[in-house]
């Protein structure tokens, strides 16, 4: 599904990705985890495509096609999803407008017609049901005045919408108390299949106990410097990163 | 520069004559007239040099050599025109060519209420009393108002008794058909909405050539206790037009009066709104969205003066600027010493769409009571791009995210639209100018 190939990225001259390797296939979950400044959102965002960094070296392939030098919109027709860290608030459109415009834009980009209302209201209804979404909230204004709970249970709504192969959810814990991770974490495990995948991006373990990871790998300055199963997620709940710094020495 | 708009000033002055051969001359109304066209040969054009004109200059406007009077009475075919109506709803109409009142374009009624010309409002005894009590008693004496006022002669006369729901909107459509090759036209509105009454008008002003028109506009309103009107105005024309827009209202008691002033096209667009407050519990609401690029102007200068107590005004102007456009927004609010517990608001938020892209904008309070709410913002930004990668994100391409953007944010001007129809029509004018099919309504 997802190749990277070591993966050099910097900002304003900055060097944020430092020779990155990652390979997921479908039907995995991997989760990436590492202390703040590591570069994960980095990774998010270039991943999806974000203009403001450059990739100096390397590649990123997604299904052996190398999707390095598409626009983000190109990426998202192909099937890549970025859950927000921190969900734009857009003031005059409301979800409801919002979802059928990238739905849309979407089936327009692979020579579809628009999605029937009929069909489409069928499926917000279904989607909205599967995250806990009361109906009143799809006629607001997107992300406006939304708690940090709703704006990332919206994100998990569209992504169930929006039905991608690789879905990327960056810190899509913070901010949620526990019944709101419950039914995010609930949504994410019943939209997994075997064909598609899910890279977790999270600082903790508790979100782990609801989508269990196939893979979990240590971003440590811009590498991947360690890999495991679940339970290394585990260990570093409990250890903290102090010692895998030391193991680097 | 300085001389040849000198000639122009001449040209007026000096057909005053011919003007006066066509009229009345012994009435009253001429006495206003002709005081006004002193005025006028006293202040000319404005200049550059005036506060009120500073980011704004007519000169290459001016320089045109304008026919006064177009003779000729023109028609035009209404399948050429249609589409400058509201035509999807049944609506009065008061249409005219050229300055010249087409009969056959228009639909107009005398029954329960007056939708006709002011040309008869004047000339007839029995709107006398109404003529006396209101033409000219709001409309400043400045430079370009002295100018209509002197020729004032044609437009549009709306007169709506007490407890008189109108009950379809009312269009005013101004065509000039280019038979010259610079055509100056100055309708003059009058518009009386007694007690408990309720009317709602579109105003629009068409160039159907590339000739260059100038169109120097003086409407007057009156808006007596409990009444409502909502006030539309459609600019959209072609990019040697220009106008000159001068609206005075004035409001009693409990009424409400609101302006939509949407700015999408033309040469240079000049929006002198000025509201009076005589009475308590009033509310004046001014609203506009300027979408403009190229090398367009628009320039909104508005005025609310809040002259009694428990008032309030409501002000919020949008503006999207691409290219070489430049915009000015200049909003002045009033609060009078015994005009205590006024709420006055105004905001004014612009993006600039291109570096050489400019606006102006300058709020201008004076505040003489001291219990008041008065609050104005103003921001100058470009689109966000974080928004903007967040659609890409979702699958929408830069260019309808873009479009996506500039709809939201016009649109807390929009939600106020009563008419259904004005408002898809306005939507759909946003997209045509966005390049973009959205397939709804926002």
């Amino acid at each position: 599904m997802l190749k990277i190939n070591n993966l050099h990225a910097s900002i304003d001259n900055k060097s944020i990705l430092k020779g990155l390797n990652l390979e997921v296939k479908a039907g995995e979950v991997h989760a990436i985890m590492g202390p703040n400044g590591a570069g994960k959102s980095t990774l998010a965002n270039i991943i999806a495509g974000k203009d403001d960094y450059e990739v100096t070296q390397g590649d990123i392939e997604l299904n052996g096609e190398d999707i390095s030098e598409l626009a983000p919109e190109e990426r998202a027709h192909n099937g890549v999803f970025l859950s927000f860290q921190y969900p734009v608030e857009i003031p005059g459109v409301s979800v409801t407008n919002f979802i059928k415009t990238a739905i849309n834009e979407t089936r327009k980009a692979k020579g579809l017609e628009d999605m029937p209302a009929k069909e489409m209201l069928k499926m917000i209804r279904e989607k909205s049901e599967l995250l806990e979404i009361d109906r009143k909230f799809l006629s607001r204004s997107l992300n406006e005045g939304f708690s940090g709970g709703e704006k990332k249970r919206n994100e998990i709504f569209q992504m169930a919408m929006l039905e991608p192969k690789l879905a990327i959810l960056d810190e899509t814990d913070s901010g949620l108390d526990i019944d709101a991770l419950r039914i995010v974490a609930n949504g994410v495990n019943k939209l997994k299949s075997k064909d598609n995948a899910v890279i977790v991006i999270t600082h903790y373990q508790r979100l782990l106990d609801h989508i269990v990871p196939d893979f979990v790998h240590v971003l440590y300055d811009g590498r991947i410097v360690k890999s495991g199963d679940a339970s290394l997620a585990l260990e570093l709940e409990a250890k903290g990163y102090d010692w895998i710094k030391k193991e680097l020495v | 520069m300085t001389r040849v708009k000198m000639e122009l000033k001449e040209k007026i002055i000096s057909s005053y004559v011919a003007f006066e051969n066509d009229i009345d001359i012994n009435s009253e109304i001429h006495d206003i007239r002709s005081e006004a066209f002193h005025n006028f040969e006293k202040l000319g054009f404005p200049t550059k040099k005036l506060e009120a004109w500073k980011y704004t200059s007519l000169n290459s406007v001016l320089k045109n050599d304008f026919s006064l009077f177009p003779n000729k009475e023109n028609t035009v075919e209404f399948a050429d025109v249609k589409k400058y109506f509201i035509h999807d709803i049944d609506t009065y109409k008061i249409v005219f060519i050229d300055g010249k009142y087409s009969s056959f374009l228009s639909d107009v009624t005398h029954d329960g209420k007056d939708i006709c010309l002011l040309s008869s409002a004047l000339s007839k005894s029995k709107y006398k009393a109404v003529i006396e009590n209101y033409f000219n008693k709001i409309a400043k004496q400045d430079n370009l108002t002295s100018l209509n006022t002197a020729f004032a002669d044609e437009g549009a006369y709306i007169y709506i008794p007490k407890n008189v729901e109108v009950e379809k909107p009312i269009q005013i459509i101004n065509f000039t058909t280019g038979s010259e090759a610079a055509t100056l036209v100055q309708p003059r509105n009058l518009i009386v909405v007694e007690e408990n009454a309720h009317v709602q008008i579109i105003e629009r002003h068409q160039s159907l050539t590339d000739n260059a028109v100038l169109n120097n506009v003086v409407t007057e309103v009156f808006a007596a206790r409990n009444s409502t009107v909502d006030f539309y105005k459609i600019q959209n024309d072609n990019t040697n037009a220009s106008l000159v827009d001068n609206t005075y209202i004035e409001q009693k008691t409990n009424s409400v009066v609101s302006v939509h002033t949407f700015s999408f096209g033309g040469n240079i667009t000049r929006n002198n709104l000025n509201f009076y407050q005589r009475g308590e519990h009033i509310d004046s609401i001014l609203k506009g969205i300027t979408i403009i690029e190229g090398k367009q102007h628009v320039d909104h200068h508005t005025l609310v003066h809040h002259i009694e107590p428990n008032c309030e005004s409501h002000q919020d102007y949008k503006g999207i600027y691409d290219e070489r456009s430049t915009g000015v927004f200049n909003g002045k609010v009033i609060v009078d010493k015994e005009a205590q517990k006024t709420n006055a608001y105004q905001k004014n938020n612009n993006v600039l769409m291109s570096n050489r892209a400019t606006i102006n904008a300058k709020p201008q309070l004076e505040i003489f009571a001291d219990d008041v709410k008065c609050s104005h913002g103003c921001t100058i930004g470009q689109l966000d791009d974080e928004a903007l990668f967040y659609m890409q994100q979702r699958g929408i391409p830069k260019k309808e995210g873009k479009a996506l953007l500039m709809y939201a944010f016009a649109n807390t001007v929009l939600e106020s639209v009563k008419v259904p129809e004005v408002k898809s029509r306005i939507n759909k004018l946003i997209a045509t100018k966005l390049g973009v099919n959205l397939g709804f309504d926002l």
